[in-house]
C-alpha cells in the first residue's frame, strides 16, 4: 500500500518538509511505497524577510520571489491548488480547482500567516506595512519622500510573523535617516501591546536602552483601536491618541479558515504538542511555523527546524519505526539594528535568549544567510 | 470560589507569555462594555501582566482566584 503524506503550504515550513521527505524516503518513493503531495495556492515560493529592505531601497520584492517547481524535488508532486476543506475524519480534502478529494495518510498544514488589517477600523487607509510586497513597495516612495514629521511605528496584534522586525524597523529608519541628514526633523515612536518594548523580555531588556540611546520614542500598552486616516490619529484601547504623519504598522495576523473550520485551532492557527508538533484534535496531522501553534515565533527558522522533526517522525512512521524526534524550541534570529549592523540571538523553550553585542560582521551574516536561503528552501543548508 | 458569570473563558493554560496577557486583549476587543471576560492561565507573570493593563486601560479587574495549577482572572471591560 502507498502511504500519502500531503503537505498544505509552500512557504519555508512547508517546501524545506518537501525537500527533506523527498531526501530522506528516496528508496521508498522509487519503490512507490510512498507519494508526497505538495499543495500551494500559488506557483512562487515567497521568501519574506526580503520585504524588510524593500522600503529601504536595498532590495526589490522579486527578489524574495522563485516558482516552486524550481525548488522542489521532481519526486515531488506539486500541485497549484487552494485547499477549501478538511475532513480530518475521511482524511481528505477539497480543493478548489477539482471536483475529486484528496486523501491523505499524514497531513501537514504549512499554510502559514495572513494579515488581517480590516479588524482595526481605518487600519487599511491610514497604515503602510512592510508584511506584504505591494505594502513595502509603496513604503518605500512614502520614506523616500518623507523629510519631517512624526513616523509611528505601531505593533498591532501578536502572534506576527518575525517578532524582531518591529525593532529592526525603527533601527533601521533611525540610521537610514541619519545618513541622509534627516534625522533632526523626524521624530520616531514605537508602540507595542504589553508593558515592554518585545514579547520576549530577555529581547525587551537588550532593545529598550538602544531605543532611549537612539532616541526613539516608546508607548508601551498600546492596542491599537482605531486609526483616523483623515485626521492622522492612532488611537489605543487604553485612550492614548498619537499624531503621525507617516504610520507604518504590523497588522494583525490570521492563518487560514479552514483550519476552524476542520476543529483543529482557533483563527486558524493548529493546537499542537509543542514537542511533537502533532494536532491534538485530529489523527496523523502535524503543523508547523506559524500555523502551529507552539508559543514560539513565527520565524523562517523556526519552520525551519520545525520541517526537520516533522520529517523525521514522518520517515519512522511510515517505516513503522516509533516516532521519537522531538522540536526544544530552537528559534534563530538576526536582528539588524541599523543599516550596517545586527545583532544574533538563539533560544529555545528551556534557553533564554542573550542577544550578541551588535555588529558590522552579524549584519553582513543575516545578509549573507538571506542569499543562501534558497539552499535551505531547496533542503541542502 | 467567586459567583461571577463571564460572558466569555479565554483558556490560556500552556501558552508562554504574552500570550495569555495578548489573548485577554482580543477578548476585550470583541467584547462589549460591561462584558466580563474570565482568562485562564498558568504563567506566573499573568499575575502581573493582567492587573497592570487591567488598571492602563481601565478595565476592573473584579477577581482572581488562585487554584491549584492555574489563575483564574475576572475582568470586565469598561
Amino acid at each position: 500500500m502507498t502511504e500519502h503524506v500531503v503537505i498544505v503550504g509552500g512557504g519555508t515550513g512547508g517546501t524545506v518538509l518537501a525537500n527533506g521527505l523527498a531526501e530522506r524516503l528516496g528508496t521508498e518513493l522509487d519503490d512507490g511505497d510512498v507519494r508526497i503531495t505538495l499543495i500551494n495556492d500559488g506557483p512562487d515560493h515567497v521568501y519574506k524577510p526580503v520585504w524588510l529592505y524593500v522600503p529601504f531601497g536595498q532590495r526589490e520584492p522579486e527578489d524574495g520571489r522563485r516558482r516552486l517547481d524550481e525548488l522542489v524535488d521532481d519526486d515531488v508532486d506539486l500541485r497549484i491548488d487552494r485547499v477549501t476543506d478538511i475532513d480530518t475524519g475521511a482524511q481528505e480534502l477539497q480543493l478548489r480547482g477539482g471536483a475529486l478529494s484528496v486523501s491523505y495518510d499524514y497531513l501537514v498544514l504549512a499554510t502559514g500567516s495572513t494579515l488581517a488589517a480590516e479588524r482595526i477600523p481605518g487600519l487599511t487607509e491610514g497604515g503602510h506595512d512592510y508584511y506584504s510586497e505591494p505594502g513595502a513597495s509603496d513604503l518605500r516612495e512614502e520614506l523616500l519622500a518623507f523629510t519631517e514629521g512624526e513616523l509611528v511605528l505601531s505593533v498591532v496584534g501578536t502572534p506576527h510573523m518575525c517578532p524582531a522586525a518591529p525593532l529592526e524597523f525603527v533601527f533601521m529608519a533611525d540610521d537610514w535617516f541619519r545618513e541622509r541628514g534627516l534625522r533632526e526633523d523626524i521624530d520616531i515612536t514605537y508602540t507595542y501591546p504589553i508593558q515592554r518594548v518585545h514579547g520576549n523580555p530577555h529581547i525587551a531588556e537588550w532593545a529598550q536602552p538602544i531605543m532611549e540611546e537612539r532616541d526613539i520614542r516608546v508607548e508601551t500598552f498600546f492596542n491599537a483601536e482605531e486609526i483616523d486616516p483623515d485626521a492622522e490619529t492612532i488611537t489605543s484601547m487604553e485612550g492614548t491618541e498619537l499624531d503621525y504623519d507617516l504610520l507604518v504598522t504590523i497588522p494583525p495576523h490570521a492563518g487560514v479558515d479552514v483550519i476552524e473550520a476542520a476543529g483543529l485551532g482557533d483563527d486558524g492557527w493548529v493546537d499542537v504538542d509543542k514537542h511533537t508538533l502533532e494536532a491534538e484534535a485530529a489523527e496523523n496531522v502535524y503543523a508547523l511555523g506559524d500555523t502551529a501553534d507552539t508559543g514560539v515565533p513565527n520565524a523562517g527558522s523556526v519552520a525551519h527546524y520545525q520541517a526537520g522533526v516533522v520529517g523525521r517522525r514522518l520517515a519512522s512512521e511510515i517505516r513503522g519505526r516509533p516516532a521519537t524526534a522531538t522540536y526544544d524550541g530552537k528559534t534563530l534570529c538576526f536582528i539588524e539594528t541599523g543599516m550596517d549592523a545586527a545583532s544574533f540571538v538563539e533560544f529555545d523553550y528551556e534557553n533564554p535568549p542573550s542577544p550578541a553585542p551588535p555588529s558590522e560582521k552579524l549584519h553582513w551574516s543575516k545578509l549573507a544567510y538571506n542569499e543562501s536561503y534558497w539552499l535551505t528552501a531547496r533542503g541542502l543548508l | 470560589m467567586t459567583d461571577i458569570e463571564p460572558q466569555k473563558t479565554v483558556d490560556a493554560r500552556g501558552a508562554t507569555c504574552p500570550g495569555p496577557l495578548m489573548d485577554l486583549i482580543g477578548a476585550i476587543r470583541s467584547a462589549s462594555s460591561g462584558d466580563v471576560i474570565r482568562l485562564l492561565s498558568d504563567n506566573e507573570q499573568s499575575l502581573t501582566d493582567v492587573p497592570e493593563w487591567a488598571e492602563e486601560a481601565d478595565n476592573e479587574l473584579l477577581a482572581v482566584e488562585e487554584l491549584d495549577d492555574h489563575t483564574e482572572f475576572y475582568v470586565e471591560k469598561a
